[in-house]
């Protein structure tokens, strides 16, 4: 009996210490680049053979007041935040209403809009980039915050997401709502929508972090440096010297902080959204 | 026979709803998606460079005969095949391990979770940048390297060597992705019923049989899902090599995007360059339809 109770102890040690060793390989890079945002250039690569490389030894702002010296933060924040709030604004509103017809309302071509959303989602972007290109450059758009935003705001997969969530809402609510006299178009907008707030946040909380991370279109759009998004911004100071790794490191931590911040508030939908993906498709 | 009336109104208001509530998205779907991709096969029989906008001449499959004997491309194609064999099994097995370790509530269960989601926090272009630092091939700079030599191993040139520079950017692929596979994962062993474990218990299975008795069998869509997401977004890889190596050492990160890239953008060859797309486009559906055959068999 004793034996066992000690083998269970064993075992529990073993998981926790296997846990915590693989945990350690997955945040220490990210320990090292925050401890290295703190450190003067001269100590980031000073003790690397001992653990201390990953401690902020003489932690200073010096590498965060050089960033925010050389790069117009301010204006890359908001070339990056207005371009996604206007995507996420009309992205909420246009594939929701498409994803709520294809589910509730009978109309001829119902099926086939549906199979041709569903095909469109494996249509990788990176296949359409040159002529997309063209047409923007033909709208006169290259360079302004139109070719950033109109041609990303409809998008199969949020179609989708909205279609299988207003799916399951049941019809008894919006019969119950057409005999109290209440057109489709205004059930919706004053029944549906107030019920569905956590399918607007996953699908909001989704598509905020897929174009915070947007890097290839950004980058062949918006080549004027007073445009650039923060990606852009990150890349673009790696590779312009003078090459302070410990600037660099300020720079990465700076652009990573909206999306930790987005994760603390959403975390909950975040994490359900990537999964539901998983369930449903 | 008001009723039928008022009936037959009502869906007349739906039709009309149904249309002004499709019509934006799909009109949006066609101008910026089904428009292009037309548009790349389209282009992609003709000379088109960006330098010559008057001279476009219609030159049937010449670009994809020249593709056929561009060694560039055929580099570029195996490239993008050999991060996509190699990342996809060990991104979808290291997510599925993470998963299992973290699937039952136990006390700092959730920190872990964290700890391993949180590559997912900064974006691809920041861990680029951040791995180029710690791959740099001088021990006494790069990170991974000091910890090798510490070990009494050799410095590795990870990212200046063409042997290691792919298998570089794989290991950190699969670093950062995997995280957020597990988060599917994780999902799918919450739909597992207990009782099956329970039952299987009973009989005297051990947890190894379990495994592939009940977990694995349960999360078949799960997995069929993953892979084929990490497969879609592996065929995709340019970041990575953008950032890290611009394609090098000697072509040997150079992918099939990149290579869009470099022919359509920096090299101004906008018919070629659309063909290499177009082909592109039919090796991801192909490999998609060709996976999903795969998984319905069996």
């Amino acid at each position: 009996m004793k034996s066992k109770k000690g083998a269970a102890m064993l075992g529990k040690f073993l998981f926790y210490f296997g846990n915590t060793l693989i945990g350690i390989v997955f945040v220490s890079p990210l320990i090292w680049m925050i401890s290295a945002s703190f450190k003067p250039e001269a100590k980031i690569f000073a003790n690397m053979n001992s653990l201390t490389t990953f401690l902020p030894t003489e932690p200073s702002l010096n590498n965060y007041i050089e960033v925010f010296r050389r790069i117009n933060m301010a204006n890359v924040f908001k070339n990056t935040l207005l371009y996604i709030a206007l995507i996420l604004i009309f992205d909420l509103i246009i594939n929701s209403i498409c994803g709520y017809a294809l589910a509730k309302f009978e109309f001829r071509g119902r099926k086939l809009m549906l199979s041709f959303i569903v095909a469109l989602m494996v249509l990788p972007m990176e296949a359409i980039l040159l002529p997309l290109y063209i047409e923007m450059s033909q709208l006169g758009w290259v360079n302004t915050l139109q070719a950033l935003v109109i041609p990303f705001i409809a998008k199969c997969f949020s179609i989708y997401m909205f279609y299988n969530f207003f799916h399951d809402i049941p019809d008894d609510l919006l019969e119950a709502a057409a005999i109290d006299g209440s057109s489709p178009v205004r059930t919706f907008f004053t029944i549906v929508m107030p019920i569905s707030k956590t399918v607007y946040a996953t699908v909001f909380i989704l598509d905020f972090v897929a174009h915070w991370n947007d890097f290839m279109w950004p980058f062949l759009v918006m080549t004027g440096e007073d445009k650039r998004t923060i990606q852009l911004a990150v890349q673009s100071f790696f590779s312009t010297s003078p090459v302070h790794y410990s600037a660099i490191m300020a720079a990465l931590v700076i652009s990573a902080i909206p999306m930790i911040i987005m994760f603390i508030f959403m975390q909950k939908y975040y994490v359900e959204g990537i999964a539901s993906s998983g369930i449903k498709g | 026979m008001a009723k039928t009336n008022k009936l037959s109104a009502r869906k007349k208001d739906e039709r009309a709803a149904a249309y002004i509530f499709t019509i934006p998205a799909i009109a949006l779907l066609v101008a910026f998606l089904v428009v292009p991709m037309v548009y790349t096969v389209y282009y992609s029989v003709f000379k088109y460079q960006v330098m010559r906008p008057n001279d476009i001449t219609f030159i049937g499959l010449a670009n994809y005969q020249k593709l056929f004997k561009d060694p560039e491309f055929w580099k570029a194609l195996r490239n993008t095949f050999y991060f996509t064999i190699i990342v996809v099994p060990v991104q979808c097995v290291l997510a599925l391990a993470l998963a299992l370790l973290v699937s039952k509530r136990f006390r700092g269960v959730s920190i872990f979770r964290t700890m391993y989601f949180s590559p997912q926090l900064t974006s691809m272009v920041v861990i680029s940048v951040l791995w180029t630092v710690l791959y740099n091939s001088n021990p006494n700079t790069g990170l991974i390297n000091s910890i090798l030599v510490s070990f009494g191993l050799q410095p590795i040139n990870f990212l200046t060597n063409a042997k290691t520079a792919m298998n570089a950017i794989i290991f950190m692929s699969a670093w950062q992705g995997a995280g957020y596979q597990m988060m599917i994962f994780l999902a799918g062993l919450q739909g597992i019923p207990t009782e099956q474990y329970e039952a299987s218990a009973v009989d005297g299975a051990n947890k190894w049989q379990q495994f592939w008795n009940i977990t694995i069998p349960n999360l078949k869509g799960t997995i069929k899902y993953v892979i084929m997401i990490t497969m879609i977004q592996a065929m995709k890889l340019f970041t990575q090599p953008y950032v890290m190596t611009q394609g090098g050492p000697k072509n040997a990160t150079k992918t099939m995007v990149y290579y869009i890239y470099t022919q359509g953008f920096q090299k101004g060859n906008f018919g070629y360059a659309c063909s290499v797309a177009a082909v592109f486009f039919v090796i991801v559906v192909a490999m998609s339809l060709i996976l999903q055959k795969i998984t319905n068999a069996d």
